[in-house]
């Protein structure tokens, strides 16, 4: 049977799975199909799982014996960072090419334990560094809303995977806008959960301190399903966090909007006519909106590129082509190390280890670590004081929509799309990315989104606030 | 302003091989990151006493069997000799 894939979400197939209207192995077919039809053209998936009607089988027994959990014989995608067992994750990089994970990471076994059909991993940036996909090791993702652009990154091959039906929900993960931006730039929701909310355990790491795995969907009520499946303490990442770690913030429904940072340069000006509208929509339906002044928030990316690149620098040591993946022989143990490092990462990669080690190295040290650390500091203080006065705060998603493939050669001018997105990574905070429309660009319509930041620990504000915005 | 020995140096110190050319291209790409990021300076106010991040302790014990995993992660490995990764000789 054809399934009218268009206007599926997370919520009506699992009712419709129930109700025996279609199975989970027709509705993985359609998407199998899709994906065939497809694939080749936006790259979305470097690998589709050659057991996937096996898993739809799985979950159609469950649901013939009667079980029923929220994602059930859901077909789902997930970024080629995060591990399955027995299967391979190469994080888009050549260095782990052929790399088999060991064991499942948290979200996967939380995900298997409600029969969850995974379709297969998506592309990225390699190592989720990236605003793009364009760092993959094996090509670009297209968007499926104009394929001669970018799909946004580094999670896109999970927002189009979204976007273009090829998947009902994706995981992706986001260290500075990850998940944010390419939903913003594919018109599809994208959520940051707050830091620890959901485990990193088995999450190939980038910047520990900042690294969270977060939904990509069609829908905020999907978004909360994934997350409800996903996130929990966990004794594997210490830095998880419970429903009590942070208190419930009680909304009254107003909004402080960092005007001095919109109105800077480099933000498009239909971005910004078309965040006005977005305000204006939002004062519409009964929320106050206030101009907040976070004196810092301007160094967000300053801080972040001096903190990312160094925890970068660490986490990636352990590619050393002798514990697993590409092994590429010198002379000698030194240039093994060497050949193997240099043949398997890509510029990105390198170009961030490199500035990683600089900042950290002695002499240095304070000058930018020490004092990003104490930044980081201060740019937390000042959110804390900032949600005494506002529940939420908004801002474009990204201050620019997808740009073409290639056009952007400057590693900074890629960075500057992080803008927005990057506060909440450096703050912990949950961030969610809502399609806000579009802007045409060459008789184009490219995806727009805004940005909804939440007190630590209140994902429900912002579920509450997007679906009230997306009338959802 | 960076200098291209720096980044041959740092290089090394990362062990990544990289070409003369690109040693070059790095070193403008890296020049304009750090004076991009030279920004921090700028920040202003004072920062909380309590740290963001703090460690996590917990009780060193055996959490699975022994061998347990060992093929699994073996198997991954590019150079093995029974149960060892295999490397080049570093002692004379």
């Amino acid at each position: 049977m054809k399934v009218d894939l268009d206007s599926l979400t997370i919520a009506k197939a699992r009712k419709m799975l129930d109700e025996k209207k279609f199975s989970a192995v027709e509705l993985a077919q359609s998407y199998l199909d899709e994906i065939e039809k497809k694939n080749k053209e936006l790259n979305v998936y470097l690998e589709v799982f050659g057991d996937v009607l096996e898993q739809a089988k799985a979950a159609d027994k469950l649901i013939s014996d009667g079980e029923s959990y929220p994602l059930l014989g859901i077909p789902l995608a997930i970024k080629d960072n995060i591990l399955l067992q027995g299967k391979k994750v190469s994080a888009a990089s050549k260095i782990l090419e052929n790399y088999v994970a060991t064991y499942d990471a948290t979200v996967i076994e939380k995900l298997k334990k409600q029969g969850a059909v995974f379709l297969g991993r998506t592309n990225c940036d390699e190592f989720a560094m990236g605003g793009s996909t364009e760092n993959s090791a094996f090509g670009p993702t297209r968007n499926s809303n104009d394929p001669s652009r970018v799909a946004g990154g580094s999670s896109g091959g999970s927002a189009v995977a979204i976007s273009a039906n090829l998947a009902l929900g994706a995981l992706g993960s986001d260290t500075g806008g990850s998940i944010r931006e390419p939903a913003s730039f594919c018109g599809i929701v994208g959520l940051k959960p707050t830091y620890g909310r959901v485990s990193r355990n088995g999450l190939i790491a980038m910047g520990s301190s900042l690294d969270c795995i977060g939904p990509m969907t069609k829908t905020i009520e999907d978004a909360e399903i994934i997350l409800n499946a996903i996130s929990g303490e966990d004794k594997e990442d210490s830095t998880t966090i419970t429903d009590l770690t942070y208190p419930k913030h009680k909304s009254n429904k107003s909004i402080g909007i960092p005007w001095n940072l919109i109105n800077q340069d480099g933000v498009d000006q239909k971005v910004k006519e078309n965040f006005k509208e977005s305000v204006k929509k939002l004062e519409s339906l009964g929320y106050k909106t206030k101009d907040i002044s976070l004196p810092n928030i301007g160094l967000g990316l300053a801080i972040y590129y001096i903190i990312m690149p160094a925890e970068a620098s660490s986490n990636l040591a352990r590619f050393d082509g002798v514990k697993y993946g590409l092994h590429v022989d010198g002379k000698d143990l030194l240039e093994d190390y060497l050949k193997t490092r240099g043949t398997g990462f890509g510029p990105e990669v390198r170009r961030r280890i490199l500035l990683g080690t600089y900042v950290l190295s002695s002499g240095y040290y304070d000058a930018y670590y020490g004092k990003a650390q104490t930044a980081r500091s201060i740019l937390r203080k000042e959110f804390d004081d900032a949600f005494k006065q506002v529940d939420f705060v908004l801002t474009p998603t990204a201050p620019v929509p997808a740009w073409k493939i290639g056009e952007k050669s400057d590693p900074l001018s890629i960075y500057l799309a992080d803008v927005f997105t990057i506060t909440a990574n450096i703050v912990g905070l949950p961030a969610i990315s809502v399609p806000s429309g579009t802007m045409e660009v060459l008789k184009k319509n490219l995806p727009l989104g805004i940005q909804f930041m939440a007190p630590h620990g209140n994902e429900e504000l912002l579920f509450e606030v997007s679906k009230k915005f997306l009338q959802e | 302003m960076i200098t291209k020995e720096e980044i041959k140096n740092l290089a090394q110190l990362a062990r990544i091989e990289i070409k003369e050319d690109e040693a070059e291209s790095l070193r403008k790409e890296i020049d304009s990151i750090l004076d991009y990021v030279s920004k921090i300076n700028e920040i202003s106010g004072d920062s909380e006493d309590k740290p963001v991040l703090k460690n996590v302790m917990r009780d060193d014990e055996i959490t699975h069997k022994s061998g347990e995993f060992t093929e699994d992660l073996l198997s991954n490995a590019p150079g093995r000799e029974g149960n060892y990764l295999k490397v080049k000789k570093i002692l004379e």
